[in-house]
């Protein structure tokens, strides 16, 4: 039994049904298949985690993110200051996640692709496009550097889903993406 | 020093047994289950306030409620638990006695003021931090202090595990190798080891960052080093509840592994690898290789998921050859049918291996897959999954065996027994539905620990689609039932303890069906070796994986491109 | 029908040893993730560059 000691001094050299071979073998299969899948989504795949970070400090990057801001404004969000900015395609665009919000709103165009960067500039922040359903981990002291390609237009939500304190669940941005 | 009035022989199974480990197993699972009802008492206004219809508590008591509900089930019940299986797989299944108890007692009781400490800390509002209390985000110093005490409270335990099967050894109370539960209990114990070095290792630093004695700590590097402890934590749950599921499959049907050899290998990956799968929380992070993230949150190539995939075969492939043994020949299924599903003992751990590895298992592989967790990370997906392995898996195993620790190490019999034999289903289903339902909510973006996410008072408005309200309207049911199901447990359990009729000495076990003498096949039995109607079901568990798996390769693929 | 229960005399299998040597055990156990996860991991956080 599984609570006494086995019967055979040496158990080692016991055999093993054909069950349980035949099953370690599609299992271990199984599990290759799975492991080499995300190489090739490296290479094949259009949707690969953002590798590329820097350490900065978070006046730094405020300042870089302003200045980026300022640019190209073309307006504010309904009632609120936040800016709405709207960068040529292909460029760098930076956003800040701070307690409680996301700034700026940009205006994407459909296909192009950005270099989106992200940091916080206090806490930690969660990154969750809505309802596309990308999510990126915001730390502060670091800054993220993805490549998006908006494969879809409208009007979308980005929700902080990391625990940010008692305003968590009032943090939330914006994105338009438009026709080209 | 070890005399035998310390010593006692169980009438039902002959198992000798330690006195003072007895002790310490009956108050380390007292505790444990106390806190369980703490814990679970917090997780059901967490998961009535995320019910739309209901939205119970207030933000700031649902924040903090949800740090408190972490800790006290993730951390406290679970491994005040684990100490009192350490115990048992230790001291009671070798026939030793417990190396220093009175260091058992310290660790203990280190634990428990660590435990009551970190609760009140939190219950005081201003350690509303989470159980990941990620820096910089700060708590009271004696938020810290209290999970490094716990932490160092169990590594003592853990010590007196590992001096028990040194004087069992040298005291030569057993034959060769160790029983498979114990070496279950030892890869346990293993990884504890290491979790609670890790923990060490963050949050010491920590506390005297709170207490302002060192200036800065760096968030992501907190982030990698806490995790090697947070998800370590629950990767000895899943080593302790496989040892469970084998201990019960042993006593209820005088199982034996079909293979000690691929069983014990199987521990032995998740010695080698299951700890590796702490960088799950870290797949989004900014600037990690893709090199580090592929070969740690595949545990080196599956092969920890390759273990519990065995595990899922050999731990019914054990009860199938025991009841193939006995007769139970008819058709694939027999030995299943005519299991004894109205013992608690035998359905909770049954139910709690098909549902660790279809709700818990499956997806978390899916949720570790690199690019999938691009539109899983962070989502109620995330708890939906742990609710399978976490909740489904090693509290429910634990549920169960505690109905055998009942009769056999409290000496009482059950009371309710109606109760307890419909109170592992109604848990099962209360369960299923939390998992299920977060997970749903989750693929449809809802965030995990938030409190509204209708964004009423936001600046900006944003709207979720019906169908999450749905789902977490259901999940609020669910948890409803789910509670349910842990009151009944826990009234059967405390009411057995208290006013339970006292087992007399010669009361045969309730759960044994056969005594153990007349047990499974010989060893080496080609015939009792093959388990076919096992097999069967592990197929259907395998299509199942595959097509979840490459479903959800489909979602990634149509999202935007990102790189 | 296997028949190689061994007498007393004959020589435990390698992996036998290892399996029931619980530190050996403990000391594997520790050094994987620690090196594999741990060290590497900051490493990693350590060789993130400077924003310029």
């Amino acid at each position: 039994m599984a609570i006494s000691p086995p019967e055979q001094r040496i158990w080692w050299n016991e055999p093993i049904g054909r069950n349980e071979v035949l099953w370690i073998g599609i299992g271990l299969i199984w599990c290759i298949i799975m492991f080499f899948m995300m190489p090739y989504w490296h290479l094949e795949g259009q949707q690969n985690p953002p590798t590329e970070g820097y350490r900065i400090s978070s006046d730094d990057y405020a300042t870089k993110a302003e200045a980026a801001a300022a640019e190209y404004t073309v307006g504010t969000w309904g009632e609120t200051d936040v800016p709405v900015v709207s960068p040529p395609p292909g460029s760098d665009i930076y956003m800040i996640a701070r307690l409680w919000e996301w700034w700026p709103v940009f205006e994407l165009q459909k296909g192009e692709t950005y270099r989106l960067h992200l940091a916080s500039l206090d806490w930690l922040h969660g990154f969750s496009l809505q309802p596309v359903n990308l999510n990126l981990q915001i730390h502060p002291g670091y800054e993220m550097v993805a490549t998006i390609t908006p494969t879809e237009t409208g009007e979308f939500g980005i929700v902080c889903n990391e625990f940010c304190g008692i305003g968590h669940h009032l943090m939330l941005g914006k994105m338009i993406v438009v026709e080209k | 020093m070890a005399n035998d009035t310390q010593f006692r022989t169980c009438p039902d199974t002959g198992l000798k047994i330690h006195l003072p480990a007895e002790k310490l197993i009956k108050t380390n699972a007292v505790v444990a289950v106390v806190f369980l009802l703490v814990g679970g008492l917090f997780g059901l206004s967490v998961a009535l306030t995320r019910w739309p219809a209901v939205h119970f508590l207030p933000a700031d008591w649902f924040y903090l409620a949800l740090t408190a509900h972490g800790l006290d089930v993730l951390l406290v019940w679970i491994i005040f638990f684990e100490m009192a299986i350490l115990y048992f797989a230790s001291a009671i299944l070798l026939g030793c006695r417990l190396a220093a108890p009175k260091l058992a007692w310290v660790g203990f009781w280190l634990m428990l003021v660590g435990a009551v400490m970190t609760n009140v800390v939190v219950l005081m509002g201003e350690s509303s931090v989470m159980f990941t209390s990620y820096v910089p985000m700060q708590a009271d110093p004696l938020f810290y202090l209290g999970i490094i005490l716990f932490a160092v409270g169990a590594l003592l335990c853990c010590c007196c595990f590992f001096g028990t099967l040194v004087i069992a050894k040298n005291e030569k109370t057993y034959e060769g190798s160790v029983p498979l539960v114990t070496f279950g209990a030892i890869t346990a114990a293993i990884i504890a080891v290491f979790t609670i070095a890790s923990g060490a290792i963050i949050l010491i630093p920590t506390l005297m960052w709170s207490v302002g004695l060192v200036s800065y700590i760096d968030p992501l590097m907190y982030k990698v080093v806490w995790w090697a402890m947070g998800h370590s934590s629950q990767q000895i749950n899943v080593s302790a509840h496989v040892a469970v599921w084998y201990l019960i499959a042993a006593v209820i049907f005088g199982a034996k592994p079909l293979s000690e050899k691929v069983s014990r290998t199987a521990f032995l990956l998740y010695i080698l690898f299951l700890q590796l799968g702490s960088v799950h929380h870290l797949l989004v992070e900014p600037g990690l290789s893709s090199e580090y993230k592929i070969f740690n949150t595949s545990y080196a190539m599956y092969l920890a998921v390759l273990a519990s995939m065995i595990h899922g075969l050999t731990v019914p492939g054990s009860i199938e050859a025991a009841q193939r043994e006995k007769g139970f020949n008819k058709g694939l299924f027999e030995w299943l049918r005519k299991a004894p599903w109205g013992n608690p003992a035998f359905s909770g751990m049954f139910l709690s291996l098909v549902m660790f590895g279809f709700l818990g298992g499956i997806t978390g592989v899916i949720l570790g897959t690199e690019q999938i967790n691009l539109i899983m990370h962070n989502t109620l997906y995330v708890p939906g999954h742990f609710h399978g392995t976490v909740v489904a898996g090693t509290t429910l195993a634990f549920m169960a065996v505690t109905y055998l620790l009942v009769p056999l190490i409290f000496r009482k019999e059950i009371l309710f027994p109606k109760m307890a034999q419909w109170q592992p289903y109604v848990f099962a289903i209360g369960v299923t539905g939390l998992s299920v339902f977060m997970m749903g909510a989750g693929t449809l973006g809802v965030p995990r620990r938030h409190w509204d996410i209708t964004f009423t008072d936001a600046a900006m408005s944003f709207d979720f689609p019906g169908a999450a309200y749905l789902m977490l309207g259901l999940n609020g049911v669910s948890a409803v039932v789910a509670s349910l199901g842990g009151a009944m447990f826990i009234i059967v359990v405390v009411g057995s303890l208290l006013f339970g009729k006292t087992k007399g000495e010669a009361a045969p076990a309730p759960a044994a069906e056969a005594p153990p003498t007349t047990a499974a096949a010989q060893y080496g039995s080609a015939a009792h070796l093959e388990v076919p109607g096992t097999f069967a079901l592990a197929m259907v568990f395998l299509v199942s994986f595959v097509l979840y798996y490459f479903v959800n390769w489909k979602y990634l693929a149509e999202t935007w491109g990102l790189s | 029908m296997v028949d190689d229960q061994g007498g007393k005399g004959d020589k435990i299998p390698f992996m036998q040893q290892l399996l029931d040597n619980p530190f050996l055990l403990l000391c594997i156990g520790i050094v994987m993730p620690t090196v594999f996860y741990l060290i590497w991991g900051i490493m990693e956080v350590i060789s993130i560059p400077l924003a310029n």
